[in-house]
């Protein structure tokens, strides 16, 4: 069977929603940040998946996108090694403070 | 080039990418998942590469698996991991989280079984990919990219290069020792 | 049969394309198995060598006793370690233990898919060679951070953080520099540059210049920053912190043992085998021979030397001089051997090594003899430059490990991010302005 643009939509769409699963139900943040990263991923492939029918904006839009998921990682990450530093946790429903 | 076994290739990546992406959210062990992400992420430059987009699969393992995965090791690295093997991996949402995410799920099979007559693409023609596209496009793809960073896209992309300072000096501060 | 098989050989031999280009499969595997095999043969040789030229820097003989002059040693070295126990730790997570040496023998490896060893002698050659190059390597972190980790153990953890820590700074500086040797390719007479390996050196080719002399001094700065940058990316001394014996026992292998050991050791002289052919590609005019663009007077020799003359197949004094060259090398190494074989000591217990080392001098002899052939001498040099540029840079490697002393981390890290990087945007800068000067005044 030929590989049409929906192959590429369904595996895409089967990691969106893994990633989704694991943003709304891990403690970890850390792994709450890599399922954000696995969202991004789907995205991506859908943007160049697309680029392969319509043309280059795709995969510029990707890399764009790709930049973002640097740029989110670095401060996300950040954030979280002041945080352990302070508080010695890194589970989502313990960082529960408005004021520290 | 031509690619040979196209479809075994697609359904061995689609495989690899969707298993790691449940060791991802299902590990105890946060290194665990880490390196099944890299997996997945792995799998998904060798669909860029099927799609004709060598230069976006070449960002996809510097950036991405070089870049982002060392630093999600080292900070979990940095971070102790022997408390967090103890403890329960989801959180009292995760029921309601689950049925969200099915919903979710529901509805991209729902758009992509009707997609012909919700209009997302114009025609069933434009489903499939014309072979005849792909020599022109993996060829000079570097250099079109280049091209279009550098012309058409050229505010964006110093936008994107004002955020990745904002990034650096936001994660310096974030991580100094008193801020 | 056999013709018919010589005619195939030969005439993709003529063809002028890379396997993966004419989507040659079976090619592809020969050159796969022809690759490795070398690179592993290369690895054995460079253990010997690292070993009797760090011996004589310091006024010691080195392995003396399994062969003569410890030739035999690497074998016995490696049957050792085959036949060792193989010891995984208590506390160690036994799949990414596992899975640690092969993702980094396998990363060092990937890098010899694209490194071209002549204009068609490549596995295949890639529009985006130089990033997937690049990408591969980069990926050899994991490797490192995989076995920090799965040992269990705080020495290799903390080795595994120093050693990807030094080789995340360090990859930018090289990236950098690699970007303006890029920027260089597209001053030929293509308007836009390329990143496949093979077309970089035809770049170089096309423009007469080594990457390194050209825009002097901006080529042979990046170049500088690429090779300082190559060894600590290699966690090679005077890097080698990462693996320093009077801190951290062993760094990230600490845990290892037998097989899996050597793993790692193939791998790290496979990444430093691979990052100097990057530098060769991309400075050192790759399997150019030096002075490629002087032909000098012409010269026939009939049955030897008579080629047409023309550019493609030049006829020059210079180029039979350097045609022969390969061959004049081998015989000097064999007769240097001959002379060890002569200044072997006359007893009976060393009557077997005396005739080992004989028999060895008359096999280099016999190579040198071979490559004298016009129809391997002329199919060999592409091949032999660039390996012989290679091995200039693992004895510069063995060197600086006999005279630099170690760095600090501290050090380490102030050197990549306050002098290397900052450099490297410099270089790049000016190249970049020098090359639209260029461009804006001649073309």
């Amino acid at each position: 069977m030929e590989i049409t643009i929906l192959h590429y939509l369904v595996v895409a769409a089967a990691l969106f929603s893994i990633g989704v699963v694991g943003v709304l139900t891990r403690r970890n943040v850390v792994i709450v940040l890599m399922s954000i990263e696995l969202i991004l991923n789907a995205v991506n492939l859908n943007l160049v998946a697309f680029s392969r029918l319509y043309g280059l904006h795709g995969q510029v839009f990707a890399i764009f996108v790709m930049t973002d998921a640097a740029a989110e990682a670095a401060v996300g990450l950040g954030i979280l090694i002041a945080f352990f530093r302070n508080k010695e946790t890194v589970n989502a429903d313990e960082i529960d403070l408005l004021k520290f | 080039m031509n690619p040979v076994a196209t479809p075994f290739f697609f359904y061995l990546l689609a495989a690899i990418a969707i298993l790691s992406a449940l060791g991802v959210v299902a590990a105890r062990n946060p290194v665990h998942s880490a390196l099944s992400l890299v997996f997945t992420l792995l799998s998904i430059a060798g669909f860029y590469l099927m799609l004709y987009a060598p230069f976006v699969a070449g960002v996809q393992i510097i950036l991405y698996i070089g870049g982002i995965m060392v630093l999600f090791l080292f900070v979990i690295m940095l971070v102790n991991i022997e408390r967090a093997e103890q403890e329960h991996r989801f959180n009292s949402q995760r029921h309601v989280a689950v049925i969200a995410a099915l919903v979710v799920a529901a509805m991209f099979i729902y758009s992509y079984t009707h997609a012909n007559s919700m209009a997302i693409f114009p025609q069933r023609g434009h489903l499939v990919f014309h072979p005849e596209q792909a020599a022109a496009m993996e060829t000079n793809n570097t250099q079109a990219i280049g091209s279009m960073l550098y012309g058409q896209y050229m505010l964006p992309f110093e936008i994107a290069s004002l955020l990745l300072l904002v990034a650096i000096v936001g994660a310096v501060v974030m991580s100094k020792k008193r801020i | 049969m056999i013709s018919r098989f010589i005619d195939y050989v030969a005439g993709y031999l003529k063809s002028g394309v890379t396997p993966g280009e004419a989507g040659n499969a079976l090619w592809a595997l020969i050159y796969i198995v022809l690759i490795f095999t070398g690179v592993s043969i290369a690895v054995i040789a460079m253990n010997w060598l690292e070993r009797k030229i760090l011996a004589h820097m310091q006024v010691r003989l080195g392995p003396m006793r399994v062969g003569p002059h410890g030739l035999l040693q690497p074998i016995a070295d490696a049957l050792k370690l085959l036949i060792k126990e193989d010891i995984v730790p208590d506390r160690a997570d036994k799949l990414v233990f596992w899975l640690a040496p092969v993702a980094i023998v396998i990363t060092s490896f990937l890098v010899f898919v694209v490194i071209p060893f002549g204009p068609q002698h490549a596995v295949t050659d890639m529009n985006i060679g130089l990033l997937f190059m690049l990408g591969i390597s980069s990926m050899s972190v994991f490797g490192i951070i995989m076995a920090g980790w799965a040992s269990g153990s705080s020495y290799p953890l903390m080795g595994a953080l120093r050693s990807s820590a030094q080789m995340v700074s360090y990859e930018i500086a090289m990236g950098l520099a690699v970007v303006s040797a890029v920027l260089m390719t597209s001053l030929g007479s293509s308007a836009s540059g390329t990143l496949s390996m093979i077309g970089i050196v035809q770049s170089q080719q096309e423009q007469g210049v080594w990457f390194i002399f050209k825009f002097f001094p901006f080529g042979l700065v990046a170049f500088f920053i690429f090779a300082v940058a190559m060894v600590a990316e290699t966690n090679r001394a005077p890097f080698d912190l990462a693996e320093a014996e009077s801190e951290l026992v062993a760094g990230f292998h600490t845990e290892y043992s037998g097989f899996r050991w050597s793993l790692f050791f193939l791998a790290e002289y496979a990444a430093m085998i691979a990052v100097s052919s990057i530098a060769v590609t991309l400075w050192l005019g790759g399997w150019m021979r030096p002075f490629a663009s002087f032909h000098g007077p012409e010269v026939r020799i009939p049955l030897f030397w008579n080629h047409a003359g023309t550019a493609a197949d030049p006829s020059g004094a210079i180029d039979l001089a350097f045609a022969i060259f390969p061959a004049a090398l081998f015989f000097l190494l064999g007769a240097i051997a001959a002379l060890g074989t002569l200044r072997m000591p006359k007893h009976r217990i060393f009557r077997v090594q005396t005739i080992g080392l004989g028999l060895f001098a008359l096999t280099l002899g016999g190579i040198g003899l071979l490559l004298l052939a016009p129809p391997v001498r002329d199919r060999i040099q592409d091949i032999f430059w660039f390996c012989f540029k290679v091995s200039a840079f693992m004895y510069l490697y063995i060197w600086y490990r006999g005279t630099f002393p170690r760095y600090r981390f501290d050090q380490l890290m102030k050197l990549g991010w306050k002098f290397m990087i900052p450099t490297a945007i410099g270089v790049l800068v000016g190249t970049a302005a020098w090359g639209l000067t260029a461009v804006y005044f001649h073309g």
